[in-house]
């Protein structure tokens, strides 16, 4: 039996300190929001992607602006999110925009699909992330 | 993952505008999922282990060793994998800017640590003892003195945060968060207290074990 999963409280700023990116990287950035639009302002987005290997970690501001600064993404990365409230972490992806479609994407109703897929910016990608709501994120079960 | 608790939670009040309320979409394991961040002797000092030796002088409180032993549901030590811990000082206060409990700041103790597990899966911190601490989400409602851990694993699958308690705290039967989990796992969050591994006459140790998913690869990398 695996150790119980346990909220990350609105401390971890301690414990986990977030690394500043990769200097020529790009930026993935968003907002994490709860069922009533309001920011959550004390949670912890986390990307991996496999290729090339990076992990980074951005917490939210008091806006529930999250930022991470990452080698440019393949075709995505994956996204897990901490917070005060979140008994277990949730995973999502953030998707490039603009790159065909994997079996992950293409099996989503079409309707939902569009929460993985991000929006360019000069510098990046942004990409909210909704816990709940009527554009509730896709979140996976790994 | 059943012994996870669930997202929706009412008795924990903030899961209520927080937790997804749609199931979640399965996802087979790519690459991506099957590996993860490797993480080494780099990111990490020897005095990151030692929570008392971060300043000039020894923290307030009851100084312990908190200890154990990382494996997997195969029963597969997690050798050098990063382990992170921070909590609240004696007093039960965390050095945060949002934290306004009225308790004191202590100038020696920070409460966050992290360390690598050994080659046997082992890892052991020095600290204080953490201190109980009331939160808003119901009257009289303190949290039982914890420990955060966050623990990497080798593969993104496995990745955890949980919380360490001690045993026959009073406040655990009365935790919303520790009540989540199922019953049958909830002891799985109690350190046991180690006579063995305790230091005569300076500490007394705590041993917590941690299991995470099961490695899903056949050779360590």
């Amino acid at each position: 039996m695996t150790t119980p999963s346990q909220t990350v409280g609105p401390f971890f700023a301690l414990g986990m300190p977030c690394p500043d990116g990769v200097p020529d990287g790009v930026w993935l950035r968003g907002r994490v929001l709860d069922g009533a639009g309001d920011p959550v302002p004390d949670a912890l987005v986390e990307s991996w992607q496999a290729d090339p290997p990076a992990f980074s970690r951005g917490a939210t501001d008091d806006a529930g602006h999250w930022a991470v600064r990452v080698p440019p993404p393949q075709r995505y990365v994956d996204l897990s999110v901490f917070a005060r409230g979140l008994l277990r972490r949730v995973v999502t992806r953030l998707y490039l925009p603009g790159v065909p479609d994997d079996e992950v994407l293409a099996g989503l109703d079409p309707a939902r699909r569009a929460t993985l897929v991000a929006t360019a910016m000069p510098d990046g990608y942004a990409l909210d992330i909704h816990l709940q709501g009527p554009h509730e994120t896709v979140f996976f079960a790994v | 993952m059943e012994s996870d608790p669930p997202l929706a939670w009412p008795p924990y009040r903030s899961t209520a505008l927080r937790a997804p309320t749609l199931p979640p979409v399965p996802l087979p394991p790519g690459r991506t999922e099957l590996t993860g961040p490797v993480f080494g002797e780099g990111d990490v000092r020897p005095t990151d282990a030692d929570l008392t030796r971060q300043h000039a002088g020894d923290p307030l409180g009851e100084r312990i060793v908190v200890h154990g032993r990382v494996v997997d549901t195969d029963g597969r030590p997690v050798s050098h994998t990063l382990v992170e811990v921070w909590q609240t000082n004696a007093a039960g206060r965390y050095r945060h800017a949002v934290d306004r409990h009225p308790a004191p700041l202590d100038p020696n103790f920070t409460g966050a640590g992290r360390c690598l597990t050994d080659a046997g899966g082992r890892y052991r911190f020095v600290t204080i003892r953490p201190g109980a601490y009331p939160w808003k989400n119901s009257p009289n409602a303190w949290r039982p003195a914890h420990i955060h851990f966050s623990l990497f694993g080798r593969a993104f699958v496995q990745r955890l945060v949980t919380q360490m308690y001690f045993p026959g705290d009073p406040l655990l039967p009365h935790d919303a968060i520790a009540n989540a989990v199922p019953q049958a796992a909830r002891d799985r969050l109690v350190a046991a207290l180690d006579l063995d591994a305790s230091v005569p006459e300076w500490a007394l140790a705590y041993r917590f074990d941690l299991v995470l998913r099961a490695t899903p690869f056949a050779e360590p990398r």
